[in-house]
């Protein structure tokens, strides 16, 4: 049975509707790229996150994923603020990488999370900011916000993990590199490391509703700082430019990966190094040629999907 | 956040529904799909520090004239005039713009040691004010000052030993005003300018004027040729009173004109509601709004009538400027047009509003019939500037419950011209010919004109010649939930509803017809392109 309230109880409580012919004022809620983290990064919240990241966050990836680090020496000679910039395939991603940084590094670390997506509800704000350190990075379009947050944080000594695809890849392969990163590196004279995960896409893939089991591999490659490549052509480097090296970086990673350190750099130095965004072809050749560190066999899916009925 | 400008809404379907004023009430009302809606600015702020801006004003005057403090001299005759019961709409909060203006001015007069100060209400033929009336002007200081010595006066038309007729315009047009303040050596008029209509010349030559000046701007062809109103350059009553004025001044009054702006905080907190857009509403502004429509529904008129009465507007100054007439003026407009100026291009075929409580002849009184017709055709019809905001032919529908009800003290040549004149014909023409000098210069009127609270005999008339040019331009006037029969001895047509109003309408200007609703009050003047 339905309960109808008086109209006039209605009439009150409802909120009149908006005209469609006038442009709606965009209201300034404590959501999405107007979320304000800063209490995530008081004391109490750090030490909360830290013990949640060794008690939980590290064991959990450490059973799930068995990850093994590479070229973590390149971050020895680091001071200060570093950009951690990473392929990215799957939700564990940036578990994945913060459990992976060296302590003195994972200790001041935010990680540049979707703004329209881990902070569109109260609850999923403010778990992964107090969880993982998440600060809301607009993805959609150019937000000054977003880029004057990161680089206050960079200024103030914090890290950062960003992933400059953009969002996870949808069919393994990686996609092309925005600016965010390298625009940030630039302005903070910050150092960009590359890193490359390889494998977790089969543990954990976009659209996946089950965790699997696999082994994960982290590379680390040499710091990146914006102009080195300038110096070296006697021209200044734009963010773009940069961005485009970062990605570079990352690919030579990814191939290191797949076949090893020395021959990798003897294809990185002829400019044969495997296209970090797959071939320029239909989705079903993308597919078969998809390494199979990437690849999650129907194997692989959980048993109620791969039900025929 | 600095006020927002007023504007133009085309209604669509998640358009909320639309107030509409209704008297002592209000409609909610869904408009087509397609129609127009113009709504007032928001209010500006008001004058950090009224009093510092008054002295300034008074001190740095515009035009040719001399710092007040230069003018005030020992011995000398001063006569304060200013704006009767008719202004601000609704009544303001205390301190009255005028009491403030008043004070500060006494207080220049007493330190330059002038004995001879007169203050006079310029009532025009307007009812004369209550001592409680005036005491809320003026503020207690004032009144008690100078009441009680008889130097609170209320200008009178028909004394003719407080008159002076000081000649002819060169269009024959009688010039005769309040001799006291024709023959002081300065003369102050305190303007609260609430629209573009008032202040100007018009403060002196029509508000202490008699009818034999009067007659020259208030009548028929005067209104039909005022286009508008409220734009003093297309009206020919303003050219009548600035002819007049200029007349006065080279007859050698000499004018000290204080001019003041209000913004449109009109209404006090519990009504918020009427100064907001409806798809902005809070719930408290829901809960208000239907709280005081279901109360005020269940609410017998006359208490209904007291509790708006008594209402006052939180109005702030917005500017002050004193000195000669035409520059201070042209100031004046300025700022109020910076308030009140909406842009709208094109006009409609139909003109919608919904009209309040109150207009300037009712104040503590009856809003009759006539004053209904007044106000909607004579006052928000000439809400513009430019082309009026309906196109010549169409339509005007008015939402007021228009009662066949009269202040038997206040008006009662309203009631004689209703049921006499009415009944007999609504011609302007024929009224103004056949039946305006008989009421204009009956003794009965007069007498209770000049001895109790009664607007002049010839006041329902004006009041009638206003819609003057509406009632030329529009093809049909259609009145929302009025009482039919008054509407219809005005030679209006009644209806129920707007739905019905508006199937009505369409026999007039066609199928499919444009509609645009005025949003007021507050106070609003559509710049129509």
């Amino acid at each position: 049975m339905s309960v109808r309230l008086p109209r006039i109880v209605d009439d009150v409580l409802s909120r009149p509707t908006w005209p469609g012919t006038l442009p709606r004022p965009l209201e300034r809620r404590n959501l999405g790229v107007d979320y304000d983290t800063a209490w995530t990064r008081e004391p109490w919240a750090r030490f909360l996150r830290r013990a949640f990241v060794d008690n939980v966050t590290r064991p959990f990836v450490t059973a799930l994923t068995s990850p093994r680090v590479f070229g973590r020496e390149h971050l020895d000679p680091l001071e200060g603020p570093v950009i951690f910039a990473a392929n990215h395939s799957s939700h564990l991603d940036t578990s994945i990488v913060v459990s992976c940084l060296p302590d003195r590094f994972r200790r001041r670390t935010v990680v540049a999370a979707a703004a329209d997506y881990f902070f569109d509800r109260p609850w999923k704000a403010a778990l992964w900011s107090l969880a993982l350190g998440t600060i809301p990075m607009e993805r959609n379009k150019v937000s000054r916000q977003s880029a004057d947050l990161a680089a206050s944080l960079l200024t103030d000594g914090w890290n950062l993990v960003i992933f400059p695809e953009g969002g996870r890849s949808r069919d393994g392969w990686g996609q092309e590199f925005r600016g965010g990163a390298a625009y940030l590196a630039k302005r903070c004279n910050a150092p960009v490391v590359p890193i490359h995960l390889r494998g977790v896409r089969p543990v954990f893939p976009k659209g996946g509703r089950a965790l699997r089991r696999g082994k994960v591999e982290v590379r680390f490659g040499n710091p990146l700082r914006p102009g080195d490549a300038a110096a070296q052509a006697d021209r200044e480097e734009d963010a773009r430019h940069f961005a485009a090296r970062i990605e570079e970086s990352v690919a030579l990673l990814a191939d290191e990966a797949e076949s090893d350190w020395w021959s990798a750099r003897k294809r990185a130095a002829t400019g044969r190094t495997p296209p970090f965004r797959g071939p320029a072809a239909s989705s079903w050749r993308r597919a078969w040629a998809l390494p199979s560190s990437a690849r999650r066999t129907s194997s692989a899916r959980s048993k109620s999907s791969a039900k025929p009925w | 956040m600095s006020p927002r400008p007023g504007f133009v809404l085309e209604v669509d379907r998640s358009t909320p529904p639309t107030l509409f004023w209704h008297g002592e009430g209000f409609r909610f009302e869904r408009l087509p799909e397609g129609a127009r809606v113009v709504y007032p600015p928001e209010p500006l702020d008001g004058l950090v520090d009224p009093d510092a801006s008054i002295r300034h004003a008074l001190e740095h005057p515009l035009g040719d004239s001399q710092p007040l403090s230069s003018l005030l001299k020992p011995g000398m005759r001063l006569t304060i005039a200013f704006d009767d019961v008719s202004l601000p709409l609704p009544p303001m909060r205390r301190p009255d713009i005028r009491q403030r203006i008043i004070e500060i001015v006494l207080d220049a007069a007493a330190a330059a040691g002038v004995d001879d100060v007169v203050l006079i209400a310029a009532l025009a033929i307007h009812r004369r004010m209550t001592d409680d009336e005036l005491r809320h002007a003026l503020g207690d200081r004032v009144f008690d000052a100078f009441a009680p010595s008889g130097l609170l006066l209320q200008h009178d038309a028909e004394d003719p030993g407080a008159l002076v007729h000081l000649g002819l315009t060169e269009k024959g047009e009688d010039v005769e005003i309040n001799r006291r303040a024709s023959e002081s050596d300065l003369l102050i008029y305190v303007n609260i300018n609430l629209s573009a209509m008032d202040g100007g010349h018009k403060s002196v030559a029509t508000g202490l004027a008699s009818y034999r000046s009067l007659r020259h701007h208030h009548n028929v062809r005067t209104l039909q040729q005022s286009r508008s109103l409220m734009d003093r350059h297309n009206s020919e009553m303003h050219s009548s009173n600035w002819r007049m004025g200029r007349f006065i001044k080279d007859a050698g009054v000499k004018i000290f004109q204080i001019e003041s702006t209000l913004n449109l905080d009109m209404f006090p907190s519990q009504f918020a509601f009427l100064q907001k857009r409806e798809w902005e509403w809070s719930l408290l502004d829901r809960a208000a709004f239907h709280a005081s429509r279901l109360s005020l529904d269940r609410t017998p008129p006359r208490l209904a009538r007291q509790i708006f009465q008594s209402m006052l507007s939180p109005y702030a100054p917005t500017s002050v400027q004193a000195g000669e007439v035409e520059a201070v003026h042209d100031v004046t407009l300025e700022n109020l047009h910076r308030q009140q100026l909406v842009a709208v291009e094109g006009q409609t075929d139909i003109l919608t509003m919904g009209l309040p409580y109150l207009c300037p002849y009712n104040v503590n009184s009856i809003m009759n019939p006539i004053l209904v017709a007044c106000l909607g055709l004579g006052y928000f019809f000439n809400l513009y500037r430019g082309k009026p905001l309906v196109r010549e032919g169409g339509v005007c529908i008015i939402s007021h419950p228009t009662p066949w009800a009269f202040h038997p003290v206040h008006h009662p040549s309203y009631i004689d011209f209703f049921e006499q004149v009415l009944a007999e014909t609504t011609d302007l023409i024929e009224i103004e010919k056949n039946y305006e000098h008989a009421f204009a210069t009956d003794p009965w009127y007069i007498h209770l004109y000049r001895t109790s609270y009664a607007y002049h005999g010839v006041h329902p008339f004006y009041m009638w010649y206003w819609c003057a040019h509406a009632l030329e331009h529009l093809g049909a006037v259609i009145i929302v939930g009025g009482d039919r029969a008054a509407v219809r001895r005005m030679g209006f047509k009644p209806a129920s509803t707007l739905a019905d109003a508006l199937e009505m309408a369409e026999d007039v200007v066609g199928r499919n017809p444009t509609i645009t609703h005025l949003h007021a009050p507050p106070l609003l003047v559509a710049d129509v392109t």
